[in-house]
């Protein structure tokens, strides 16, 4: 299985596995690194990129399988133990203190001795020593936080590398870096590689992938999908692996409206953007129309939907709801104009765990009406029935906290919420986000009959299956920008991930 | 100049300004004899706020200062009454602080708990036990208070250095050099600066945590002694909110209330600006110490928002 001829692994992950309370996170997944390679590990949100690093790094306990540096078989119970051993890892947000110089940064850490002491000199000597292996020259009695994100993030490497570092794990690294910034952090990379580190480049930016990497590993689902060397493994095959999974019930059971059927224009987006966040794009919705959002994790689906409600503020463009023009709105307004949102993560935006199916219903509703006017107790219980028959939310009554419920009748809430303000204009971010596969389909259907309703509708996901069964339109969406739209009979699951890839060569 | 250096410039030109209104007020007040009297004074006030300035740099709180310089007072007194040498006193005292202190530490660490709450609780506690040990006032009579009360380095003009401001000068300067020469302050800054960040940099967060509260509770029992000393007596209620003061010495010293930006010789300073208001309004006569109260409260408002202005400008991490 291995590549014959290569040198020996550095480091061997077999038949890792690793569950949480009532979620299987990881299972049977292996992983190979080998001295003088860039390992690119990628997977959609959930996938279990995050708990194997923390796994490999010590953060985590393992379940099952083992683990071999060297050959030799690791059990490592700290971070501090992997560190020890030479596997570092740069965290996902920038791990440093800001208000700190550099140089009080990089004499962090794990020691000799609590109350050692300090000698400034030698600290600054050691720091200017650890940035010099990274070709950076910089003031390092500055605190961290006046320096740009790649400067922050390449003295976090510079904190990881120690003399005997062999393994480099590095967890988005380019996530909030522009384009001349990552190329400076690629060349750095190289150049570790050149000196035989094993370096693992989590990213979600598939240029990216090609341009560094040598060897590709997918997670979907806590399990491996493919791994293979980077010039074996195409750009449609790598997207392929990444997200199209199979939906099983609800195939594409619709036709898709043909273009001429549409709906009055119910808003309309001219060049909404916010730099460094996503490109101005164009986009109308109409009523009856259900408009998909789909790309990879990181091409911007989540910010465009929140620039439309203007959660995310735009700094160009105008939005037009319902034929006024509305300028930059709030997500109150949005609110007030019959725009609804559902959001991704629902725990931490959309629902109070302990509040009551009908409290949480009734919060957009209170928020609407104003604080003053609350809405009579018969009027919201009235409502919350009507919703919890509407949507077939399996509950016992309307007074049951939230958090008892399953995923799926939590993201019926959150549309019965949205809908409770009685909106011409309904977003959807990830709306089948770990939920059951009955419970999946349901809100397919449900958005579907919305739709024969009248309502316009956008749904942005990570599943490429949703988006075929439930879109008329589908803008597809990659490195932050909308890169076009499809319509009708052209939805299809290939169509999309072509477009996705770039067949015009898929430039950053 | 460093961004940093900011807020404890800030709290030196207040001093200053005070110290110069005074002097343009009144005669004699520009003297070092003034300035050695707000020192000794003030020193076990400063003494507990210097160990605050660990809890608070660290993004901690420590309610539990006043009862213990209540605690210390009134153990000092009794153990005076059955014989003990004050020395010897203080350094069980001073033993038991740094005890508590650590306890409280690994408390908050271990079942990670709120600071507030595990010191409220230690607050009173420890007042609990002041009244334990005795109800009423105990004085202490011993050679060495007269001594200790009667030693004193003489300054230019007509000041002087008392034993307190002694005292509190030597554990400033101890204090200085564990905040800012050592692995475990610069650890301390950086929980405060980012309890998370710390932690996967490899910060022990643990041990920091308890050597921070026990070093907090070192200084507590430290300035229950030189109040012991400085009033020769034990009182069940003295240093009552004396915590209040000591964390107002360390806010008006630069240090913020969010953790990891301040230095330990802004609280020196902050300490003696609560002095020197309380001076000033003395040597005024005619107004009452409702005044102090007053000023120090507004003093503090203003300083807080200054903080709110400055920290912004530690803020400059990615607006992505």
């Amino acid at each position: 299985m291995n590549a014959s001829a290569g040198p020996a692994a550095r480091v061997e992950m077999h038949a890792i596995g690793k569950s949480f309370p009532g979620v299987r996170a990881l299972s049977g997944v292996d992983l190979t690194l080998y001295p003088g390679e860039i390992h690119a590990l990628l997977g959609e949100n959930g996938a279990g990129k995050s708990t194997l690093i923390k796994i490999l790094t010590g953060a985590l306990d393992r379940d099952a399988g083992e683990i071999r540096l060297d050959g030799e078989p690791v059990d490592f119970r700290s971070t501090g133990e992997a560190q020890t051993s030479g596997i570092s890892t740069v965290y996902q947000e920038v791990n440093l203190i800001p208000a700190m110089s550099v140089t009080k940064n990089l004499a962090l850490g794990p020691s000799d001795g609590a109350f050692g002491i300090i000698s400034w000199r030698k600290a600054r000597a050691a720091a200017r020593q650890k940035l010099a292996r990274l070709n950076l020259d910089i003031d390092i009695e500055q605190p961290v936080g006046t320096f740009s994100v790649a400067v922050q993030q390449l003295v976090a490497i510079a904190h990881a590398l120690d003399d005997d570092t062999s393994v480099l794990v590095l967890d988005e690294p380019t996530a909030s870096l522009d384009a001349q910034e990552t190329a400076t952090l690629f060349s750095i990379l190289r150049d570790l590689k050149s000196r035989g580190m094993a370096i693992v480049f989590i990213t979600h930016f598939l240029d990216q992938v090609y341009e560094i990497s040598d060897r590709i590993s997918v997670l979907r689902n806590g399990g491996l999908v493919g791994t293979g060397l980077a010039s074996d493994i195409s750009r449609q095959e790598l997207i392929s692996m990444m997200i199209g999974r199979e939906l099983g019930e609800v195939e594409a059971t619709f036709a898709h409206k043909a273009s001429e059927e549409k709906g009055t224009e119910k808003l309309v987006a001219r060049g909404i953007g916010r730099k460094r966040t996503l490109e101005p794009f164009d986009l109308t919705l109409h009523a009856g129309e259900v408009v998909g959002l789909a790309g990879l994790l990181g091409s911007g689906r989540t910010e465009l939907t929140k620039l439309v409600l203007g959660a995310i503020r735009a700094d160009s463009g105008t939005l037009e709801v319902g034929g006024k023009d509305v300028g930059r709105n709030t997500p109150r307004q949005s609110l007030e104009s019959g725009i609804a949102f559902c959001p991704e993560d629902r725990k931490a935006e959309g629902l109070v765990g302990d509040l009551s199916i009908r409290e949480n219903i009734m919060l957009s509703m209170q928020a609407k009406n104003g604080w003053l006017r609350r809405v009579p107790r018969k009027q919201q219980e009235r409502l919350a029935s009507e919703m919890i028959d509407a949507l077939a939310i399996a509950t016992p009554d309307a007074e049951k906290p939230v958090r008892q419920l399953s995923g799926g009748n939590q993201q019926k809430v959150v549309l019965a919420r949205a809908l409770a303000s009685k909106p011409e204009i309904l977003l959807l971010d990830e709306p089948t986000r770990g939920i059951d596969v009955g419970a999946h389909a349901e809100i397919i259907m449900l958005i579907r009959r919305l739709c024969e309703d009248g309502m316009a509708l956008l749904v942005a996901s990570s599943e490429l299956d949703e988006i075929v069964a439930a879109s008329d339109r589908v803008a597809v969406m990659r490195d932050r920008r909308k890169i076009g739209e499809i319509a009708g009979e052209d939805i299809k699951r290939d169509n999309i991930i072509r477009m996705i890839a770039g067949e015009d060569g898929g430039q950053h | 100049m460093n961004k940093k250096y900011l807020p404890l410039a800030a709290t030196i030109a207040v001093f200053v300004a005070l110290f110069v209104t005074g002097g343009a007020m009144y005669n004699n007040f520009l003297s070092t004899l003034v300035l050695g009297n707000i020192l000794a004074d003030n020193a076990f006030i400063i003494i507990a706020a210097i160990g605050a300035t660990f809890v608070i740099l660290s993004g901690g709180i420590d309610l539990s200062i006043g009862s213990m310089i209540g605690l210390v007072g009134v153990c000092m007194a009794v153990l005076d009454r059955m014989g003990w040498h004050p020395l010897a006193a203080a350094a069980l005292m001073i033993c038991f602080g740094i005890l508590y202190g650590a306890l409280q530490g690994f408390i908050i660490d271990f079942c990670d708990i709120q600071p507030f709450i595990v010191t409220l609780a230690g607050l009173f506690l420890l007042r609990g036990l002041c009244f334990m040990v005795t109800l009423e006032s105990v004085p202490i009579r011993h050679d060495f208070v007269d001594l200790y009360a009667s030693a004193k380095i003489p300054l230019p003009g007509r000041g002087v250095l008392r034993s307190s401001a002694i005292v509190m000068l030597a554990s400033l300067a101890l204090a200085i050099f564990i905040a800012h020469f050592t692995r475990f302050g610069n650890s301390v800054y950086a929980i405060g600066g980012d309890k998370e960040s710390a932690r996967l940099m490899g910060v022990n967060i643990r041990r920091t945590t308890v050597g921070i509260y026990a070093i907090g509770g070192f200084y507590s029992a430290l300035a229950g002694v030189v109040y012991a000393l400085y009033t020769s007596s034990g009182y069940p209620l003295a240093g009552s909110t004396l915590e209040l003061s000591a964390i107002a010495a360390v806010v008006l010293g630069g240090t913020l209330l969010t953790g990891g930006v301040g230095m330990v010789a802004g609280t020196l300073f902050g300490g003696m600006i609560l002095g020197l208001i309380s001076t000033l309004i003395i040597f005024h006569g005619s107004l009452n110490s409702a005044w102090i109260l007053i000023s120090s409260g507004v003093l503090l408002f203003a300083f807080i928002v200054l903080h709110r202005f400055l920290v912004s400008s530690f803020d400059l991490r990615g607006t992505s």
